[in-house]
């Protein structure tokens, strides 16, 4: 198989050991400001209920209090990113953070790309980080370069379109590969198009199906019909 | 082979395969045991039908379903479990040193950057009492004083930390302590620079109080203080030092290796160097609260700070050699 060209975009490519080509959908600066923000509530709100606990408990509630306040500082984050791949802000923005050979993160790299928060936070409000994610390739943050880490996209779990129900009908001439393949992607997407649009779409092939109208829209539909059933 | 076709032999694996990822990517406690059997089989032969059906170029849907079984096989089978008392065990009995002495030469290097400046100006510091301004600010001088005038009931704090309890210091000493070892090594990043200023800094004040103690004749309080816990607490911060050193060497020198990976490749054999020294921080935090402050005889404190001294230097230099030929 031939590598495609390069694109411009926050698509990586990345080949398993098995010869499968995984494709990585790199999160930027925004949307993982935006996941920072949500931790930062929430670990406002963690502080805020470590003190109101600890602060019946004198002198041992004092340190368990420190002691609490060191942990979320540090391993927050490694907590859940060893445990889901995500901590809660991440996850409600839909990022995960992996390896960039797509395997899930491990304890090391996540223990590596937390401790560097030291670094990337500097001089205020992760502006190493930012000048790092502009500069670098793949939107890694001084700790994602040390760790081998990415934040990604979670793949959502796509949906199987059902084709429309349609006489099978072989198409009249010769298609390519592609062409075959654009005719059943037209067909399952046809329940997300509006009517009119349908009408529109199919009727660019007028020189193939000689209809017009709904008709149009049924022939394409009878032809993916049997491009992917036959008969 | 048709699509559908392909889809019906098919279906009955794929559904088995994502059956058992759901049941595998359930947090571990709530998994019911045993499995992961059949699971790399499985997934080899969905990853041949992604690729069948990329190459037969499939409906877009259906190779969109395959590439996310594969994503989610590859990360179950390529992520790593269990066993972590026993890799913390083995950590601190061999992994730690080891890995110190593989890096031997980062941490004679650091140790020089901080020894060095503090033996200067604690000696500078006995001989002239004004000195120590230079490096520390008058109402700093001034509280570090009170911690060890003769007088103080509680030497090593403050008159007002003096009511705290034991327990709260170590919580302070904790979250103070570890977190500036986590931090020197992070600035490592920065070209070292950071990492450099850090272990300069610490010297510089760390060896000014020494002396400038001394000089006033505060030894009684100061030295029987510090002895317990200053050998862990000070090699370790030279440890996380040695640490960040490594990060700087890969962005200033990285070799043959790209930045990112040289960067990468010394961020891994560093991270052991910085866990071992935030466990031995945790471990100086709880000697500094409970017996640097309690109050017994100087022989005493000094005995059990040579002894722990001794400890660390036999612990760093020698655990985890031998048996396979491990140095």
């Amino acid at each position: 198989m031939s590598t495609p060209p390069a694109l411009a975009d926050t698509i990586r490519t990345y080949e398993t050991p098995e010869g499968v080509r995984l494709r990585l959908r790199l999160a930027g600066p925004v949307v993982r400001a935006c996941a920072w923000a949500i931790d930062l509530v929430i670990r406002l709100l963690l502080y805020a209920l470590v003190v109101g606990i600890f602060a019946f408990f004198g002198g041992v509630g004092t340190a368990l209090m420190l002691i609490s306040f060191f942990l979320l500082e540090w391993f927050y984050p490694v907590v859940f990113e060893i445990s889901g791949g995500a901590t809660p802000g991440k996850r409600a923005m839909g990022l995960v953070v992996i390896h960039d050979n797509g395997t899930p993160i491990a304890l090391p790299s996540s223990l590596i790309r937390n401790l560097l928060r030291g670094a990337d936070f500097l001089p205020l409000l992760y502006a190493a980080g930012l000048l790092s994610m502009l500069v670098s390739r793949d939107f890694q943050r001084l700790g994602d370069l040390a760790a081998g880490t990415l934040v990604v996209y979670r793949e959502r779990e796509p949906e199987r379109a059902e084709l429309p129900r349609a006489v099978s009908v072989r198409p009249p001439v010769a298609l390519s590969v592609g062409e075959q393949r654009e005719l059943i992607e037209f067909a399952e997407r046809s329940a997300r198009l509006s009517p009119g649009r349908q009408v529109e779409l199919a009727e660019l092939l007028r020189g193939i199906t000689g209809k017009q109208g709904d008709a149009a829209v049924c022939e394409l539909h009878s032809y993916a019909q049997w491009l992917t059933r036959g008969r | 082979m048709r699509q559908e076709a392909f889809e019906q032999r098919h279906q009955s694996l794929w559904d088995t395969f994502a059956r058992q990822l759901d049941e595998l990517e359930r947090p571990r406690l709530r998994r019911r045991p045993e499995q992961g059997a059949g699971l790399p089989e499985r997934y080899r032969r969905v990853c041949n039908h992604y690729a069948l059906a990329r190459g037969r170029r499939y409906s877009p849907a259906l190779v969109e379903q395959l590439h996310r079984l594969v994503l989610r096989g590859h990360q179950q089978l390529y992520t790593r479990r269990g066993a972590w008392m026993w890799r913390l065990l083995a950590f601190i009995a061999n992994g730690f040193p080891r890995a110190l002495r593989r890096q031997a030469g980062y941490f004679w290097f650091a140790l020089a950057l901080f020894l060095l400046p503090a033996l200067l100006i604690g000696v500078g510091c006995m001989l002239d009492e004004h000195l120590v301004y230079s490096v520390m600010g008058e109402a700093e001088v001034e509280q570090m004083e009170s911690m060890y005038r003769p007088d103080n009931e509680y030497p090593g704090r403050t008159l007002e930390r003096g009511a705290e309890s034991d327990f709260s210091m170590f919580g302070f000493y904790i979250f103070n302590n570890i977190g500036i070892g986590f931090r020197t090594f992070a600035m490592g990043v920065l070209a070292g620079v950071g990492t450099v200023f850090t272990l300069v800094y610490n010297g510089l004040v760390i060896g000014a109080v020494a002396g400038h103690l001394s000089q006033l004749g505060y030894h009684d309080t100061f030295w029987p203080f510090v002895s317990g816990h200053s050998s862990l607490e000070l090699t370790a911060i030279v440890i996380c030092g040695a640490a960040g050193l490594m990060l700087g060497r890969a962005v200033i020198a990285p070799g043959r290796h790209a930045r990112a990976d040289a960067l990468r490749r010394y961020a891994g054999a560093a991270l052991p160097l910085v866990m071992g020294a935030g466990l031995m921080l945790l471990l100086a935090a709880f000697i500094e609260a409970f017996w640097s402050a309690m109050v017994l005889p100087s022989s005493v404190k000094y005995a059990v700070g040579l002894l722990l001294w001794g400890l660390v230097i036999l612990y760093l230099s020698l655990a985890g050699r031998g048996g396979d030929g491990a140095r």
